[in-house]
């Protein structure tokens, strides 16, 4: 069995509020294995957002450990989980989260820049991504001079331009209309046959459906995990 | 890497120039105004110490005092207590480079119309070298034109400029007091002294001729001030001390009996003018950091403004990989291009100002390049300084409330 991409062990995470200590996640147990497409369901405040935050070292848990393939970076520091960020995993946010004065070549060559790369070696791979998610023609343009989707599609071209073996993506589609929606969602089944794994979050069954494996959140607790029954997405 | 973080944050200024512009205008005042100042003070210092160049170091005027014969006390002055005698008897001490007996006084110059008024000096051949003159043409007269109390004079240039409009005076005559002087040497021009006295207003001419010619003496031998130059500074406080002694012996001066002279120690009065001038050049570098240092606290403002507005672009950039240091590094960056560039403009109209000061008043504007140098390395100093803050707490910012952050 191939080492898997993510292995979370009684993992757990508490807010501190006013109201005093939050469990926001308890005691989760989860295993994905390289070239897996997941979509995280659950209800509003059920821990979703909380759980991707933790696979994406964003945050560190409060409790439990987080294997990243293989290695535990539960307890690393910020600038080690940063520079995990930037070569392995790859961010699809709901709002897109480009950089409005930058061009959408620059936008997506950015993590190259903390990845040290040259400037020619960053604008070539920046367009090569582009190209990918098929806004070769737009290198030059700026985030507000385009749609949502192909915003969502620079922002995936800027997930992929680290080549990453993991995309997380937290209701990608939660701004975009059911077309554009079943766009974005192609693009990203056509990732996972590259190879990709996914991890993506949503509320809805159908943009659930594209995933293999559709894992249930609840009151922070993973509350359900079964097969789709669905061998390529879409 | 550097050049794409210069590229960012230049992209950052351009975004919100008015901004930038205002916050820059602060550096720009600031710089422009120490660079200004230093420049005036600079020029001050140096005036003051070109001036004091040309009245001659190491300097102590000795001046007779007042006679006391039977309780009865005549003026400063009054009757000279001084003699050609004890000026002798100072130049064989040690430490003592010139001694020079002088007798001056305001008189009236005549040659053919033109009459003029200037500073007549009776005195020695040593004292050209104590009060540093030097002749532009001609010879010093000798200690036996002294001897033999000869018509010869040496004359200064704005006298010379007055009684001889269009003619070298070497060798011409001209008269004080109906006595006619030929002048053998004319002295290079000084300027004026540091109470503002034109010394080049002036004749010198043997004491002997002075004293029998112009001023007339009735007690032969005595003489109203003596002129004494210490070979360094370092030996002033010795020679004073054995000129005191040695005065107070031949004047058979007894234990707690005033002395019946003066002394004046003119590398006191030199120093202390120095003095005055650097502390006023300091003063005024001071008030203008004032502003240099608001101009820093302008660009901090700014810069936490600006990490507040962009708390979300900082969250993303930590989202793709952005480690501590290169948030900390971006926002530096943007102070201290900010700074620099306020700097560079500051420089450019002090510099310009300094000038323009330069020509349009008599003032002496000195730039220096270390002057220069070191606003330069303030104002950047300054940019690290307050952009460090903003910088800083933009780099501790939480990534996932960074993102949340609308
Ligand atoms: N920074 C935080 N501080 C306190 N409570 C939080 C914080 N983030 C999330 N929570 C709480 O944790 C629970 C889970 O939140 P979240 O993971 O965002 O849910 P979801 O994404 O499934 O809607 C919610 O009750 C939310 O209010
Ligand atoms: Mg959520």
């Amino acid at each position: 069995m191939p080492e898997a991409v993510i292995r979370t062990v009684g993992l757990g995470k508490s807010y501190l509020t006013a109201a005093g200590s939050f469990p926001a996640l308890k005691d989760v147990d989860l295993s994905i294995a390289s070239g897996e497409f997941v979509a995280i369901m659950g209800p509003s405040g059920s821990g979703k957002s909380t759980f991707m935050n933790l696979l994406g070292c964003l945050d560190t848990p409060s409790s439990g450990d987080y294997f990243l393939v293989g290695r535990n970076v539960a307890h690393l520091a910020r600038d080690e989980l940063a520079a995990l960020r930037n070569r392995c995993i790859g961010f699809v946010f709901q709002g897109f989260n480009l950089l409005p004065r930058m061009s959408l070549e620059d936008n997506v060559a950015l993590p190259l820049v903390y990845a040290g790369c040259r400037r020619e070696e960053r604008r070539q791979r920046a367009r090569r991504e582009l190209a990918r998610v098929g806004l070769a023609d737009y290198a030059g343009a700026r985030p507000n001079q385009i749609s949502g989707g192909q915003q969502q599609r620079v922002a995936i071209a800027r997930a992929l331009v680290n080549s990453p073996q993991l995309i997380l993506a937290d209701e990608p589609t939660g701004n975009l209309d059911s077309h554009t929606s079943a766009e974005i969602m192609g693009l990203f089944a056509d990732l996972n046959r590259q190879g990709i794994s996914i991890v993506l979050v949503t509320h809805e069954s159908d943009i659930a459906a594209c995933a293999a494996r559709q894992v249930r959140f609840r009151d922070g607790l993973l509350v359900s995990d079964e097969p789709t029954g669905k061998a390529t997405a879409c | 890497m550097l050049k794409a973080m210069l590229g960012e944050a230049w992209q950052a200024m351009g975004a919100n120039r008015l901004r930038s512009g205002l916050t820059m205008l602060g550096m720009v005042i600031g710089v422009g105004s120490v660079v200004l100042m230093l420049a005036i003070g600079q020029g001050a210092q140096y005036s003051v110490a070109q001036t004091i160049s040309t009245m001659g170091s190491n300097l102590y005027i000795v001046i007779s005092g007042s006679t006391s014969a039977g309780g009865l006390r005549s003026g400063s002055g009054g009757g000279p207590t001084l003699t050609i005698g004890d000026a002798e008897a100072i130049a064989e001490l040690d430490g003592v480079a010139n001694v020079a007996p002088v007798q001056q006084g305001t008189q009236q110059l005549v040659h053919g119309p033109n009459n003029w008024s200037a500073t007549v000096v009776g005195t020695t051949p040593p004292y050209l070298d104590a009060r540093a003159w030097t002749l532009q043409s001609g010879y010093p007269f000798s200690d036996s034109d002294v001897r033999a109390a000869t018509r010869v004079a040496l004359i200064g240039q704005t006298a010379a400029d007055n009684l001889f409009p269009n003619e070298d005076p070497l060798g011409k005559t001209l008269r004080i007091r109906q006595s006619p002087f030929v002048i053998i040497g004319v002295l290079a021009r000084k300027g004026q002294n540091l109470d503002g006295r034109d010394q080049d207003d002036t004749l010198l001419i043997p004491l002997t001729t002075a004293q029998r010619k112009v001023f007339g003496n009735p007690f032969p031998g005595s003489v109203r001030m003596i002129m004494v130059q210490a070979t360094s500074a370092e030996a002033m406080p010795a020679v004073e001390a054995s000129m005191v002694a040695l005065l107070r012996q031949r004047h058979r001066l007894r234990e707690g009996q005033d002395n019946d002279f003066y002394l004046r120690n003119l590398a006191a009065a030199a120093d202390s003018a120095a003095e005055t001038t650097r502390v006023m050049s300091l003063l005024l570098g001071a008030i203008a950091s004032v502003s240099l240092l608001v101009g820093g606290i302008g660009i901090m403002n700014i810069m936490l403004v600006s990490v507040t507005e962009r708390t979300r672009e900082i969250g993303i950039r930590m989202a793709i990989g952005a480690r501590q240091r290169d948030i900390l590094a971006q926002f530096l960056f943007e102070a201290l291009m900010i700074s620099v560039a306020g700097c560079l403009i500051g420089l450019l109209i002090g510099v310009g100002g300094a000038l323009l000061t330069n020509a349009l008043t008599d003032m002496v504007i000195v730039i220096s390049g270390t002057s220069v140098l070191v606003a330069f390395a303030v104002a950047a100093g300054i940019g690290i300084f307050f952009g460090y803050y903003p910088a800083h707490r933009a780099a501790a910012l939480d990534p996932i409330e960074a993102l949340r952050h609308q």
